[in-house]
């Protein structure tokens, strides 16, 4: 995995409270490889194409977007299907922070997992910065994941929150599976323990 | 301080526990089905083996056609490599899978507690976010994603931070034609989408007591609809009972130990937690969504919200776009509303009790609308069609299937039209989930019955005998 670096990018609001991960990506798309090189179509298929494949007014189509490598979302970003493929689609797109009040626990691990940085700002927050890149389309936003904390497009900084070892492994770009092998001697041991402990359940 | 059933399970699991408090939890049972299929590819080119092939249960459930019966039924394509993969990998790798020949295949989280591969105490994990359902026998079960899972097969563990606690208590008795369904939709549009992020909800009170194991799955099936990944019933004799003398459920004197442990796990009286919600069970009447989050629900007599009265610019805007997308009106009644589909299935409600539901509705009553009714495993068919429940619906104009996931999730070409209108009994009505432009409806089993044969949403309990609702 890529470690996250500092970086400035155009961002793109996406003004959808609740957005599930079905929106993200429509399920008729999750069997297929993510080496498939129209999977970054697949990123908000529904909202972006009609039937025929044509271009909707969705911000996504939008060309001052076509760069865009933050998202700005709204309330429960990623809630509910497990699918990681949502964000098989966003790092398909080059999006590498999603920027939103609230997050769909199981889609802000997969995020952690794949690299790409979930910040959480208030809903004022989140709200301010949308209108900001709603009145100014293909304005930045500075992302400092070291010192936790971004520059709006007014040049206001907002500090964020994120666990510790969140940060340390994006910042290191580590895999898990590599970091849990270190673990080896210790999961062994408990689960021989465990296993004579409960024995019904094996 | 007591502790909470949720506490009880996960501390008895935690193998250890870093700086930032994320422990590393022990999983005792991992399920997996056919959308997984190309993980196996990934972890041999990764390196990786399945650490504990003994612990890893697999059925086939979102790929195959519901009129399908032997993979030879699947045409060639995603759907067949999806399931065909599935049942090599188990092959070559050595793990418990029941293939679509096998009665006891059918949607993972109907197959888990039928065998008894769920059980009180235990952690299970499985890559699909209703993994909530396994938490009704008192097992702390959550989805996670395809990394996840990898990480699973390889080293029988998982990094986890632990939730908050919430207790939601349902009081009184639920009335005639009032079910599981009911109550977890009520309890979403309490508490919004959002409201069990972060949380692990334990389901407490008289109307859960009350409840049948089938109607706990049902409740903490949607726990993950209000945006809680795990959902938790304290095991009781029900659960007890519900357990005994199924297939990987102990036996003798490991019978005896484990009844032993379960009946420590329910919550102690002076555990705390962080939130707690009451409900009045007796208030809750039959409900339908109608826009395009579970949070948005009615009782069946309530009519559709204003937008123009919500405060919040974003909520309102966000009603008026999904009373645009249903094709709805402020003020318009449910039952103003005919529906073109039925689809009585999913992992919400697949299983006997919620068959025998939609059966009493339908009998000697006919379909005014294409229903589809898709059992959860093929043991539940077995079940049903022994009760002569298929020949109910099929004399009612119903199609009785094959079973599986069908057309919760579209993606085994059971699906809507653009602007067709469901009533499902199915867990998600989000915009394009039952095909591009679908209308879906979250109803109970008998309202989605209640509709098929009147062609609109009703109020089941107007179907019903008289002097039934009277004796409740």
């Amino acid at each position: 995995m890529e470690a996250f670096k500092t970086f400035a990018s155009t961002a793109m609001p996406i003004d959808i409270p609740n957005c599930d991960t079905d929106q993200i990506i429509p399920a008729r798309f999750l069997r297929r490889a993510k080496t498939d090189p129209d999977y970054h179509r697949y990123m908000f298929h529904d909202l972006r194409f009609d039937a025929d494949g044509v271009e909707k007014d969705f911000v996504f189509n939008k060309p001052v977007y076509r760069k865009a490598e933050i998202l700005v979302a709204d309330i429960n970003w990623g809630c509910g299907s497990s699918r990681e493929n949502a964000v098989d689609a966003m790092t398909a797109n080059g999006i590498k922070s999603v920027i939103a009040p609230s997050f769909g626990d199981i889609h802000y691990s997969n995020c952690i997992q794949n690299g790409v940085l979930p910040i959480q700002l208030s809903a004022e927050d989140c709200a301010a910065l949308r209108a900001q890149l709603r009145e100014s389309p293909g304005a930045e936003i500075a992302i400092d994941l070291d010192a936790q904390s971004l520059t709006g497009p007014d040049q206001a900084t907002y500090d964020f929150d994120i666990k510790a070892f969140d940060k340390y492994r994006l910042l290191n770009g580590l895999d898990d599976v590599q970091l849990t092998r270190e673990f080896d001697a210790k999961i062994n041991a408990f689960e021989s323990g465990y296993k004579a402990d409960n024995s019904w359940a094996y | 301080m007591g502790k909470t059933l949720f506490e009880k399970i996960w501390e008895r699991h935690v193998i250890t526990e870093r700086e930032d408090g994320d422990v590393l939890l022990y999983i005792d049972r991992h399920m997996t089905h056919d959308m997984h299929f190309r993980l196996f590819g990934q972890l041999k080119e990764q390196g990786l083996s399945i650490r504990n092939p003994d612990q890893l249960y697999a059925t086939p459930d979102h790929s195959m056609p519901t009129t399908a019966r032997t993979l030879a039924d699947i045409p060639p394509g995603e759907m067949y490599d999806a399931v065909s993969v599935l049942a090599q990998s188990a092959d070559e790798l050595g793990f418990h899978h029941y293939p679509m020949t096998d009665d006891r295949h059918g949607i993972v989280h109907v197959v888990g507690p039928e065998q008894g591969i769920t059980l009180p105490g235990l952690t299970l994990v499985c890559g699909d976010s209703h993994t909530s359902t396994h938490g009704a026998l008192g097992c702390l079960a959550f989805g996670i994603g395809s990394t996840e899972v990898m990480h699973v097969m390889a080293t029988q563990t998982l990094w986890q931070r632990k939730p908050r606690a919430m207790r939601i208590t349902v009081t009184g008795t639920l009335g005639h034609g009032v079910s599981g369904k009911d109550v977890i939709l009520a309890v979403i549009r309490k508490i919004s989408a959002a409201g069990g992020t972060g949380y692990a909800i334990e389901f407490a009170g008289s109307a859960i007591e009350a409840m049948s194991m089938e109607g706990r799955m049902t409740v903490c099936n949607m726990a993950i609809e209000a945006g809680a990944r795990s959902g938790l019933i304290a095991p009781d004799d029900k659960t007890i009972d519900y357990c005994k003398g199924r297939p990987h459920a102990p036996t003798g004197a490991k019978w005896d130990a484990a009844v032993d442990y379960w009946k420590t796990l329910p919550s102690d009286p002076d555990a705390v937690f962080d939130k707690e919600v009451t409900l009045d069970g007796d208030a809750i009447a039959p409900m339908v969504t109608w826009g395009n989050s579970p949070q948005y629900s009615l009782a069946v007599d309530e009519a559709a919200p204003d937008p123009a009265l919500e405060s919040d610019p974003i909520v309102r805007a966000e009603m008026a776009a999904a009373l645009d997308y249903m094709d709805m009106k402020p003020g318009m009644r449910l039952s103003e509303l005919s529906v073109d589909t039925v689809f009585i299935g999913a992992c919400t409600n697949s299983r006997i009790e919620d068959m025998r539901a939609a059966a009493a509705v339908a009998k000697g009553r006919h379909a005014k609308a294409r229903t589809l009714v898709v059992p959860g495993s093929g043991l539940v068919k077995k079940q049903a069609e022994a009760e002569g429940l298929d020949k109910i619906f099929m004399e009612a104009g119903m199609e009785w299937r094959e079973p599986g996931c069908s057309m919760c999730i579209a993606v085994n070409g059971d699906m809507l039209a653009p602007g067709e209108r469901a009533a499902s009994t199915s867990n998600r009505n989000f915009r394009g989930r039952q095909g591009p432009g679908s209308r879906t409806h979250l109803v109970s089993p008998a309202m989605a019955a209640a509709a098929a044969v009147t062609g609109r949403f009703t109020d089941v309990r107007d179907l019903m005998e008289p002097d039934l609702i009277e004796k409740e």
